[in-house]
């Protein structure tokens, strides 16, 4: 992910075809669907892709006199994404939400409404910006519908099939505030936000099996109003790049409404992946009128200390600490330095982290440890989260101090992670014995004799011939010169 | 003080509720849901300050399970309650059919 480094209040531009002289707006609403092995307030199995009907029971299915029971592994797991998001993790009741749709047998979903579990948090992107996160409330997730006839369109099937193996399946649907900037920082928030709900340990973050839903209010003003606009909430976004794709067409679909004097009339919109555009799902006004009233049938959840220490035991560090424990280390040394923070993030995103900090703590010079895990390990993820940190940090010191040149070191370290083994070990079987400073010298001075014109030109201060000097060096010695030590070579024989 | 409920506030909320009702009986549901809310305004004249407020009339609080499987229905059986089935699956009339 990169370009996520836009601060709050900067307007979305590159990419963003129509949308010249506005601001896009984005607050996201994305529901996940917990890690447990039961279903929210059933004990039936929670599981993706089993034989339609055959995860449900009384309780789910909503049968006359059935009582639903709060799964104590749900709530410990949105107290963990409450945490992992800075939420305050407050007491809440549960309500029902009335409607009438098929896929919930009820004709209600139990839900927290006015007071949900998690409120006031935020989440911060790699590029530093920090999305607000109004609130991550528990609810339950509803079944599945299949429309049939009139080419699976839901307004033109001709009857649809119900599947409610998903119904009663615990969420926790997180609610951020409209600080995102467009479709770039959308999909960063979203990237973000998945690295955190897998890190917390509540989700697989499987979008394509729908493990993670995202629907996107999207609202454009003019470029340095501070008013918000009206906002259509875009749903269907199965992926980053439909999220993307589909804020681009919906603001500027807003902007050339707008435009051409109309209004924007606050609805909710479905996103065609095929067609590249949104389209009204019209309702009759009445629908959302959901009669929310209290759950009779669910007790308040306070959790106490005790709920909250049981439930946040063992969490490990999200994301943005381990950004920030990657860049601590390396500090000073690598801060004006260009792509650092994209470095960070790449090794934080593959989990490259603990590698390059345990390489560090045996000695390993901190800028190059990030460099060589960002750029070389980052090739082999896999292997490379098993690396030896002692193996690592040998090889980084072989390279710091010239008995490896970085081409060399390089080809040592794809050879670790296939076989592993001793750097120094599979130096030597490759050869890379080091060049010595008599056997340097001579090679420096024959490329030298070889070249008289490109020398004079050094000589003359044109600092482009260097490379062309130590490149036929390198040529000569079959890359085992040290490039640093080849230049210091060049320049000591200025006179 | 609650005022009394009109037959179209009574004939919207059995709308909301996919309640079908005659205009007789809005008429006989307005006066009964205005007494009953009329009950409820009594409750609400009395003094409760000190009094903590609670959701429910039982003062507990963090029933919770352990997250184990137990047995589900067998999908005849659960299908045996809808008015047509398909392909192992509930089958109900298009959705939203009437909007365009
Ligand atoms: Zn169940």
């Amino acid at each position: 992910m990169s370009g996520s480094g836009t601060p709050a209040g900067a307007p979305a531009r590159a990419g963003e075809a129509g949308v010249e002289g506005y601001e896009i707006v984005v607050g996201l609403e994305v529901h996940c669907e917990l890690a447990t092995a039961t279903k929210l307030f059933c004990g039936c199995t929670n599981a993706f892709g089993a034989v339609s009907n055959t995860h449900v029971c009384p309780v789910c299915l909503g049968l006359p006199g059935s009582l639903p029971v709060l799964n104590r592994r749900a709530v410990e797991l949105a107290i963990r994404i409450g945490r992992a998001l800075h939420c305050e993790v407050r007491p809440s009741t549960f309500h029902r939400k009335n409607y009438f749709y098929p896929d919930m047998p009820k004709d209600y979903q139990i839900s927290q409404y006015d007071e949900p579990i998690n409120v006031d948090g935020y989440l911060e992107l790699p590029g530093g910006l920090r999305v607000g996160i109004e609130r991550a409330h528990i609810e339950e997730d509803t079944g599945k519908t299949t429309h049939v006839g009139g080419g699976g369109r839901i307004h033109d099937a001709d009857y649809s099939l119900v599947d409610y193996n998903r119904a009663g399946v615990p969420l926790v649907e997180i609610v951020s505030r409209p600080d995102v900037r467009g479709a770039e920082q959308a999909r960063a928030y979203v990237s973000e936000l998945r690295a955190v709900l897998v890190a917390s340990g509540a989700s697989d973050g499987r979008m394509e099996e729908g493990s993670l839903r995202v629907d996107a209010n999207v609202s454009v003003r003019p470029l340095g109003s501070d008013v918000l606009g009206t906002r259509c909430e875009v749903k269907n976004l199965n992926s980053l790049r439909s999220l993307g794709r589909a804020i681009e067409h919906e603001a500027a679909r807003q902007v050339a409404l707008v435009e051409s004097g109309g209004r924007v009339v606050q609805e909710t919109r479905h996103w065609n992946e095929a067609e590249g555009r949104t389209s009204s799902m019209r309702s009759k006004e009445e629908a959302n009128d959901y009669r929310y009233f209290s759950e009779p049938d669910l007790v308040p959840l306070v959790p106490d200390a005790d709920l909250v220490e049981r439930a946040t035991a063992g969490m490990p560090l999200m994301p943005a600490a381990r950004r920030k424990r990657v860049a601590a280390l390396v500090g000073d040394a690598l801060g004006g330095e260009a792509g650092a923070s994209d470095q960070v993030a790449t090794v934080v995103d593959l989990g490259l982290d603990d590698l390059v900090v345990a390489a560090v703590g045996l000695g390993a010079d901190p800028s190059l440890a990030l460099r060589r895990a960002a750029n070389e390990a980052a090739q082999r993820p896999e292997e490379a989260r098993r690396l030896d940190a002692t193996a690592f940090a040998d090889l980084l010191g072989l390279e710091v101090t010239g008995k490896l040149s970085s081409t060399q070191a390089k080809t040592v370290l794809a050879e670790l992670l296939e076989h592993g083994g001793e750097p120094e070990e599979i130096a030597r079987r490759l050869g890379y014995e080091a060049l010595s400073s008599d056997e340097l010298a001579g090679v420096v001075d024959d490329v030298i004799a070889a070249h008289p014109a490109e020398w004079e030109r050094f000589l003359g201060g044109e600092s482009k011939v260097a490379q062309l000097l130590t490149g036929q060096v390198m040529k000569a010695t079959k890359g085992r010169a040290n490039g640093r030590t080849v230049a210091e070579a060049l320049d000591a024989r200025r006179g | 003080m609650s005022e009394q409920l009109s037959s179209e506030a009574v004939a919207h909320i059995a709308r909301l509720a996919r309640l079908e009702i005659t205009a007789e009986e809005s008429a006989t549901y307005a006066g009964q849901l205005s007494a009953i809310l009329e009950h409820v305004e009594a409750v609400r004249r009395l003094d409760t300050a000190g009094v903590p407020p609670t959701s429910h009339a039982l003062e507990l609080r963090n029933v919770l399970r352990a997250d184990e499987p137990r047995p589900c229905l067998e999908r005849d059986e659960v299908l045996s309650g809808a008015p047509r089935a398909e392909d192992g699956r509930f089958l109900v009339p298009r959705i939203l059919g009437e909007e365009p």
